[in-house]
């Protein structure tokens, strides 16, 4: 079980949390308030359900459920678990 | 002395120990304290102590610890029997009574023992093969695959034993308490670190028992001695005996799990008897030791054939015998070892070499040694008679009792590879070793390869030391350790005749391995599936080795190329009870409770736990049934007036001025008319176009906003809306607070409502004009802060009051006085369901059910063509507007006296046995009072065009069928007056 650090909470075990995946995948669009999506099909349909599985260093989501509820990017190798970094996703201006 | 057939006067750890009595299989028999249930049963020269998995032959005691893969027994609890508990692993008490298993009547006469002639004809991957052909065969088999085979049976009882856990945080934890563990622990204690230093046995340093090097000037077993000693003084170093490292996982978090007692708890004795660690470690530090393998030759199960190391150390330990004319087997010095001790203390020992020479300290002890021999077979079914020896004079029958296997060691990996690592095949030794480790965990001693003694003191003290910063000391020095001849080179397996058995637990032997591999399996992980190889209680401890060496053989490949399966933990059975610890049914999770809570108590509701909330299903009155109390709640709403609790919905509260427009992205419809003092009901899809949660949002005020969710969706809605927030739209000005548990919220509900409201609105303007359905006040109600918003889940004129929980009883019981006059009472869960279900609202969980879009249950208007929204993309994808996509409709019986069956598949007329071209489901089904018929919402196969079909509503588990009609969704009041007016 992995120890995360929280850049609020400190070292916290990993069942404190939740996973929320790649951080690095964006949508294939640009969110807009306004006006129709123009989404190529093909594309969107592989942003939902592809996702590639890396063996080694990673960035990935994670959310402090049991904490303080902030969203973390933390980079982190697949095999050996070691983690190299952690910060709040909405970053230094977040809060 | 007791249990004297074969006790030694003055042997063992505690000679002279107490008397203590115990039962097996219904017989008497006496052991003495610090004996295993093993040790006692063979000190009374119990020899067949379990019957086999599939053959039901005779089994004896094989090892002396948790490799024990035969002596598997029942244990007497109060509460019934203990199942498949290792007998080496079972510390005796007075009055332990134990039974054999998987044998009727009993192990010595077994019924079922034809098995074993009858073996032929059950091939290896039998259990597989009868699934294929011919067809039918498993249904033949199965009953009696169910009866014979197996190990012991489960108890039933609710067990009455305590369980406890525990956390710890240490900077060094050590796995086995031998001379690498001893010496590990001695260094990093020394330089004042944290230490647990842990071992399965009830005492430390039995790695030492009968060496006769000396350790700093000292006997070894004296050093040890003195270590634990000195160990048990040092503030930082905690010792766990009887306790085994379960499984390690990553960032040095271990389970530990301790046995705290054997014995039944005496009356009023509140003590556990496990307790489970969860240890979050600095370092690991593993000194588990190895695990001497069995030989295979013909007959190598029967009863008084065990590994040398444990015949041995029945007499090192507890001065036990295990037999008086003993043949070794060995391939290597350390069975010369075990055969001087057994011969000191009296047994007539021959020593069976398969190498031409090696050391002579079991000769100098008195043994017969002959070289370049071995066993090629064992007569006696219960109990070792006489040995057939192959030797360079020939082959011959030697008589004997008991047959000692050295066929080398297994260093024991498991806890090394439980976070991934490989272990590596080292052919010059013949074992797996330890390959890459990651930082902060170390093999050191016999589990990485290590077996001369001063090299094994060495790497523990340096494992200990390490990283640390405390002070040094220096490692233990040795004098007069032997030095080890090499092992000899592995014997052909395949040359074993008869039936030579590689797993005992599992009745695998070398020809099933061939066989399986014959039929084309050669992953070691398959091999081990169908052949059932390692995957008994003891995970293959004792067998897997030599398992992996005969698919090698059979395979004709190096040992290295087939590698071991994984290990995984647990490491040793986890009693269930540990892993539950406190968490009885009631502390499972958290139970959360409303302000209301004792107010329906005391109002006789019915309880009903709904996810971690614990709401009423219903009020009872004298003596309804459950039907006539929810028919009664029902009507109450619809023809007079009713309050619910509903204060398990989610609450969010929103600030800043881009609330708007985060609503307009993340429901389906547009916001951006809303007013202050109006809410609006939303639905919220997944980025996959899935209907994820919904609810209505009121505005507050200018930039304030409050969102209701879903009781279940609370926590993920906030997260996902936190998620886009934090990762996506950080430029966007709202803040998100979820405040559920800090508001107490009650529905008003009926066309009386309004009047109930009158008398307690503290001069608020509820008139239809002034608060207009979809609007919200903030004011006080009875004098208590409070929001008043007009929504509406039950078809009815309602009132949603929210207050601050902590005066959410208060409010409750106002509301009820106030509607004194109108004898208004309140309704539950249940009878909510009804109401809407009369609507014809869905429910997330229930009818949107995360394969359902917005136009499934008929929400298709409310998706903006205008404006982009989470999920509006996939909304686009062609799989969503397929015409037999499941679509929201209404059910009701054709002859409205029939019930609707639970559970129930929509199936065609004429094909009413078909079940598996259903045509959809039930979803949500409840006798309306108000129609005086069943109604159901149902998810049908292109269902928005098939309103007016007749179907059959089937339930096959239950064997009920109900023809039924298909409707719209919306069985009452579809305009929706009633709410508006």
């Amino acid at each position: 079980m992995l120890l995360i650090p929280c850049p609020v909470c400190g070292e916290r075990p990993e069942d404190e949390f939740g996973f929320g995946g790649d951080a690095t995948v964006q949508p294939p669009v640009t969110d807009s308030a306004s006006g129709q999506a123009e989404v190529d099909i093909d594309g969107f349909a592989d942003y939902l359900y592809l996702r590639e599985n890396p063996k080694g260093r990673h960035t990935e989501l994670w959310v402090h459920r049991y904490g303080c509820r902030r969203w973390l990017v933390v980079e982190r190798d697949t095999v050996t678990h070691e983690l190299y970094s952690s910060r709040l996703a909405a970053g230094e201006g977040g809060e | 002395m007791t249990g004297s057939a074969r006790r030694i006067e003055g042997a063992g750890l505690h000679p002279g120990a107490d008397e203590v009595r115990f039962q097996f299989d219904g017989r008497a028999y006496r052991g003495q304290a610090g004996d295993s249930l093993a040790s006692a049963l063979i000190a009374n020269n119990v020899r067949v102590v379990a019957r086999s998995f599939k053959y039901h032959r005779p089994r004896g005691i094989t090892g002396i610890g948790p490799e024990e893969a035969t002596g598997l027994l029942a244990i007497e609890r109060a509460t019934g029997d203990e199942p498949n508990t290792r007998a080496t692993t079972v510390e005796l008490y007075e009055g332990l009574s134990a039974r054999g298993q998987n044998a009727w009547p009993s192990v010595n006469f077994d019924l079922s023992a034809w098995l074993n002639l009858a073996s032929p004809l059950f091939p290896v991957g039998f259990y597989y093969k009868t699934f294929m052909a011919p067809a039918g065969a498993w249904m033949f088999y199965e009953h009696l695959i169910r009866r014979v085979a197996g190990l012991g049976t489960v108890p039933e009882a609710v067990d009455t034993e305590h369980y406890t856990s525990t956390h710890a945080h240490t900077d060094v934890l050590i796995a086995g308490g031998g001379a690498a563990g001893l010496s590990a622990a001695l260094a990093a204690g020394r330089s004042g670190a944290r230490v647990i230093l842990v071992d399965e046995n009830p005492w430390l340093g039995l790695g030492l028992l009968g060496e006769d090097a000396r350790i700093d000037g000292e006997r070894a077993s004296d050093w040890a001695a003195n270590a634990i000693a000195a160990l048990s003084v040092m503030d930082n170093v905690r010792i766990l005996t009887r306790t085994t490292v379960a499984g390690r996982y990553e960032h040095g978090f271990v389970i530990l799990c301790e046995k705290v007692r054997e014995a039944p708890a005496g009356r009023d004795d509140p003590s556990p008897r496990w307790r489970l660690w969860k240890v979050r470690a600095g370092r690991v530090v593993l000194a588990t030791g190895a695990i001497e393998r069995p030989l295979v030759f013909a007959n190598n199960d029967r009863p008084g054939v065990m590994t040398a190391s444990a015949a041995a150390g029945y007499l090192l330990r507890h001065g036990v015998l295990p037999g008086s004319r003993i043949v070794v087997a060995t391939e290597n010095d350390s069975g010369h070892a075990a055969g001087a001790h057994l011969a000191q203390a009296g047994a007539q020992v021959t020593v069976l070499d398969r190498r031409d020479t090696g050391t002579a300290i079991a000769a100098e002890a008195g043994a017969t040694v002959e070289w370049s021999s071995g066993v090629l077979d064992i007569k006696g079914a219960r109990g070792v008679r006489a040995a057939r020896a192959a030797t360079p004079k020939g082959e011959r029958w030697l008589d004997c009792d008991l047959v000692a296997m050295a066929g080398g060691w297994s260093p024991a990996l498991h806890l090394y590879a439980h976070t991934g690592g490989k272990p590596v095949w080292d052919e010059a030794r013949g074992m797996f070793v330890p390959g890459v480790s990651e930082d902060g965990v170390i093999c050191v001693g016999a589990s990485n390869g290590s077996f001369d003694l001063a090299d094994v003191l060495r790497q523990g003290h340096e494992a200990g030391l390490a990283g640390g910063s405390g002070a040094t000391s220096p490692a233990p020095n040795v004098e007069g350790a032997r030095s080890e001849k090499a092992s000899a080179a592995f014997a052909n397996l395949s040359d074993a005749g008869g039936k030579a058995f590689v797993d005992l637990q599992g009745d695998v032997t070398v020809a099933d391995l061939s066989l399986a591999v014959r039929e084309g399996y050669r992953s070691i992980e398959h091999v081990k599936r169908y052949t059932t190889l390692g995957m008994g209680t003891d995970q293959g401890k004792l067998g897997n080795v030599n398992g992996v060496r005969a698919i090698a053989e059979a395979r004709g490949e190096d040992v290295s190329a087939i590698g071991t399966t994984r290990f995984r933990p647990p490491y040793v059975p986890l009693p269930m009870g540990a892993v539950a610890a406190h968490q009885s049914p009631d502390l499972r999770h958290p139970m959360r409770r409303t302000a209301a809570h004792d107010l329906h108590e005391e109002a006789g509701c019915v309880w009903l736990h709904a996810g971690a909330w614990l709401r009423p299903q219903f009020y009872r009155q004298g003596t309804e049934t459950d039907l006539e109390a929810v028919n009664r709640e029902v009507m109450a709403v619809r023809e007079n007036v009713s309050i619910v609790d509903v204060s398990t919905l989610g609450k969010i509260e929103m600030a800043g001025p881009d609330c708007i427009e985060f609503l307009n992205r993340i429901y389906t419809n547009g916001w951006s008319t809303l007013k202050i003092g109006m809410g609006r009901y939303g639905i919220m899809l997944r980025e996959d176009g899935m209907v994820f949660d919904d609810g209505v949002t009121m505005r507050l005020a200018e930039d304030h906003y409050v969102m209701s969710t879903t009781s279940g969706g609370a926590g993920a809605v906030y997260e996902w809306m936190t998620r886009l927030l934090e990762t996506r739209w950080s430029d966007l000005r709202v803040v998100l607070t979820p405040v559920t548990e800090q508001w107490f919220a009650a529905a008003l509900a009926g066309p009386k409502a309004r009047d109930v409201l009158a008398r307690v609105c503290d001069g608020l303007d509820v008139s239809n004009e002034g608060l207009p359905f979809m609007a919200g006040r903030v004011g006080t109600i009875a004098g208590i802060p409070a929001r008043i918003f007009r929504i509406s889940f039950s078809g009815e004129l309602s009132y949603e009051i929210n207050v601050p929980a902590d005066r959410g009883a208060e409010l409750w019981q106002a509301l009820l006085e106030a509607g004194a006059p109108e004898n208004m009472e309140p309704y539950g869960l249940e009878s909510m369901g009804v109401l809407r279900l009369e609507k014809g609202h869905f429910v997330i969980g229930r009818e949107a059910e995360g394969r359902t879009n917005p136009d499934d249950i008929g929400l298709g208007r409310m998706v903006s063509s205008k404006k982009w929204f989470i999920g509006k993309e996939a909304l686009g994808l062609p799989e969503m507007t397929v015409p037999n996509r499941r679509q929201l409709v209404g059910v009701v019986p054709v002859d409205p006296s029939q019930r609707i069956p639970y559970s129930a598949h929509l199936v065609l007329p004429d094909r009413p046995d078909e079940i598996g071209g259903a045509q959809g489901w039930i979803a949500s089904l409840a006798y309306s009072p108000t129609l005086g018929h069943d109604i159901a919402l149902a998810l049908l196969e292109g269902g928005h065009d098939r309103i007016g079909e007749a179907l059959i509503a089937s339930a096959p588990i239950a064997g009920k069928k109900t023809p039924v009609t298909v409707v719209a969704p919306h069985f009452y009041d579809h305009e929706g007056s009633r709410q508006i007016g």
